[in-house]
């Protein structure tokens, strides 16, 4: 069958006259905000420190980063195209005016309030989303963390990370950075040097994390960068779920997010870290929307430690992120669950990295790219077998699907093996959803939006069910508006 | 009595190559008909254009349907609205649907079904006992359910999905494209078994066959000869016969 009546078969019937929802997240809290000035320098780097009354170390380190940034070019190998960023033309400081005294939640800005509420985050005492703590962090700082007494009784640390290097110094400067160096990458020093918050978390020896916990990011100022900075720490045979959101308002501009998020697991350890990232994308004419320049890595540290990185990627005009395994601890597993949709003129590069170290270490990659209108989504993946990595065993699966005759599908993996007794498993498909498969669907009584929602849902299951229940009732929802929005 | 379904004159065309070339059938509530022919006679498009395939164009002539008593157009309804209609269409080739289990597949399509015919719609415990029933004509056992909508499915239990998708979605007329082919003797005569336990006085068959051979278990009341994209000759069960002795050269000369 031609690909040009499939085309037509999904644009001339019934989605076109669905209901633009729109972006529903992309409304603007009017709140009094305390700005640093605009553009990058040490002052500005003094006066970001100062801010958050950081201890002498913490300033250093941030300004060997920015040192060490200068002297760094911005890459350009991904597959995508923005203009060029200036970044003296960001604020890199953006907080909600408050009173001098660290407030309670409830004593919070009902702004605020109104604000994560509309989010479907409820904060106050009363709505509490129970079985899961969460750190709201709204632009430039941490608003609040819920559950915390919960979480201490069993030792749980769970606190922005501004308050972590106030409270838990030793453990910042043992673990900030071990995973992603300052000099990891030009985002990386950038974000060293002017990270404003984000979540710190610590599981302590054999404690199992009872509750979910989970960091909402929302950027609300404009001509505002947001540098997030997380890391979690989980110590010998503990657990931890842990889940991350952000979403952002509508703007004609670009923002910049550049993100760092660390995670160590010692021995027996596990880390689950999902992600549902909806950042706005920009209007259909590719106008505004998020830059999302991300560097997440975890370190499996321990013999037997686990990290699975599982990602919704669903929002930002640009998204180049690499959540990534570092498989030093004998039998250490590292996984990476990914769902990305583009539509319009939105563009990711996307995919992972498994660095196999230790012995009779696995790592498992399932990747799912699904691009709409005229957007651009490649999967780049790298998986690396060191000499040192024997009976190292790896399994890829990159399925991209194509909708429409205007989006764009890429796969680059690289694959570098070491070790003779390695054993991959690589496996890549591309396919539109075709037009025999709409046809039976149809034909079964299904109109053509539920036939492409039960398409890509069954396209997707694998990863989304990775994800813990709620997290993936509302991918689901994420992706079949997205759908809606821009299949027609 | 009125038709079910009657199609006049009808001219399709796929990638602009003109297949069906002025055909008439008319079929009743209540009957069983079968549809023979040489390969490339325009068989497959005939069940295809009266599905609603896209791909292929009607550039002449009518096919009705009658809904409540009104002959209604179906060239003019998308295949989703001609299913929701009582339209069903058994696969020749059975498409994979990969990631969607075969129960939630039955259950939406029912669902949709009901909905638009103003039935209940059945939640997942009420729908699992109705399809057990269903399952049970068709050999079936329940392992199908969760598997994928046709992925990894031998041929053969393939074309008994498609009997049971029937048997769940109980249309008011069944095309059967080919459903015979492929299928060993014992997969046979369970698919015919589920055909005729389905066959009642409100709904009509037609089956779309090369081989006498089915028609030993399912017994047409019309035999059709479909040729050069029209209906060359009509007769009684005893027309396959004569047509598997002697083949369709005599016909066409």
């Amino acid at each position: 069958m031609s690909d040009k009546g499939q085309t037509q078969g999904l644009t001339t019937e019934g989605l076109t006259t669905k209901i633009d929802q729109g972006y529903k997240y992309g409304f603007v809290t009017e709140i009094e905000t305390e700005q640093a000035p605009r553009g990058l320098n040490e002052d500005i780097i003094r006066l970001i420190s100062s801010k958050k009354n950081e201890p002498e170390w913490m300033l250093e380190y941030r300004l060997k980063a920015y040192r060490h940034w200068l002297t760094m070019e911005e890459p350009t190998w991904a597959n995508v195209s923005y203009p060029k960023i200036d970044f003296n033309d960001i604020v890199y400081y953006s907080a909600p005016k408050k009173k001098a005294e660290k407030q309670s939640l409830d004593e919070i800005d009902p702004e605020l309030l109104k604000t994560f509420e509309r989010l479907g985050i409820p904060l106050g005492e009363q709505k509490r989303i129970s079985g899961v703590a969460m750190d709201v962090v709204f632009d430039s700082v941490s608003i609040g963390t819920t559950h915390q007494k919960d979480l201490e009784k069993v030792g749980v640390i769970f606190c922005s990370i501004s308050e972590a290097v106030h409270n838990h110094p030793e453990l910042v400067k043992k673990y900030l950075s071990s995973v992603v160096p300052i000099s990891d990458n030009y985002y990386a020093a950038l974000n060293a040097a002017v990270f404003t918050d984000g979540s710190f978390v610590y599981i302590p020896k054999g404690v199992r994390c009872p509750i979910d916990l989970s960091t909402y990011f929302r950027i609300n100022a404009s001509e505002t960068g947001q540098f997030e900075r997380t890391l979690i720490v989980a110590d010998e045979g503990s657990f931890v779920n842990y889940l991350e959101g952000c979403t952002a308002p509508q703007r004609d501009e670009n923002q910049l997010h550049a993100a760092v998020v660390e995670l160590i697991a010692l021995d027996d350890a596990e880390i689950k870290y999902s992600t549902v990232q909806n950042w706005y994308t920009g209007d259909k004419e590719g106008r505004g929307g998020i830059y999302n320049f991300v560097t997440k890595r975890g370190t499996c540290k321990g013999a037997r430690s686990k990290i699975s990185w599982t990602q919704v990627e669903s929002g930002s005009a640009i998204t180049w992120k690499y959540p990534s395994c570092i498989l030093l601890g004998e039998g250490s597993q590292g996984a990476f669950y990914s769902v990305a949709l583009t539509h319009d003129k939105m563009q990711a590069d996307t995919g992972t990295k498994m660095i196999h170290i230790g012995k009779n270490t696995r790592s498992t990659i399932i990747s799912k790219g699904i691009s709409t209108g005229q957007s651009r989504n490649t999967y780049r993946g790298q998986v690396k077998i060191m000499p040192s990595a024997s009976g190292a065993r790896n399994y890829s699966q990159c399925d991209s699907m194509l909708v429409g005759d205007k989006s764009n599908a890429t796969t680059v993996p690289y694959i570098e093996v070491k070790n003779e007794t390695a054993v991959l498993e690589h496996e890549a498909t591309t396919s539109r959803i075709s037009e025999d498969q709409l046809f039976y669907l149809k034909s079964r009584g299904l109109d053509t939006e539920s036939s492409i929602s039960m398409l890509v849902n069954g396209f997707c299951k694998d990863v989304f069910k990775q994800l813990p229940l709620e997290f993936s009732v509302e991918a689901v929802k994420l992706i079949e508006m997205k759908l809606e929005n821009s299949v027609g | 009595m009125m038709n079910l379904l009657e199609i006049k004159n009808l001219h399709a065309s796929v990638d602009g190559k003109p297949v069906l070339k002025g055909l008439n059938l008319s079929v009743a509530p209540g009957t069983v008909h079968a549809i023979m022919g040489p390969n490339g006679a325009g068989k497959s498009t005939l069940s295809k254009v009266i599905a609603g395939h896209p791909a292929y164009e009607v550039t002449e002539g009518s096919m009705e349907f009658e809904v409540n008593f009104k002959m209604k157009d179906l060239l003019s309804l998308e295949p989703d609205e001609r299913a929701r209609d009582g339209v069903f269409m058994a696969f020749q080739y059975p498409v994979e649907v990969p990631g969607v289990s075969n129960e939630t597949f039955l259950r939406t399509a029912f669902n949709s079904i009901s909905k638009a015919q103003g039935a209940e719609e059945m939640n997942e415990e009420q729908f699992r006992k109705f399809l057990q029933k269903k399952m049970d004509l068709v050999s079936m056992d329940s392992r199908f359910l969760d598997r994928a909508v046709n992925t990894g499915f031998s041929g053969g239990e393939k074309k008994r999905n498609e009997i049971l998708q029937m048997a769940v979605l109980s249309p008011r007329l069944a095309i059967l494209d080919e459903t015979d082919s492929g299928l060993d003797i014992d997969a046979l005569r369970i698919v015919a078994d589920g055909v005729n336990k389905l066959k009642s006085p409100e709904n009509a068959v037609v089956l779309i066959t090369h081989y006498q051979r089915l028609l030993d278990y399912i017994v047409p009341d019309y035999v059709h000869v479909l040729a050069n994209g029209r209906i060359i000759e009509t007769g009684d069960k005893s027309l396959a016969l004569k047509l598997e002795e002697k083949g369709y050269d005599w016909l066409l000369q």
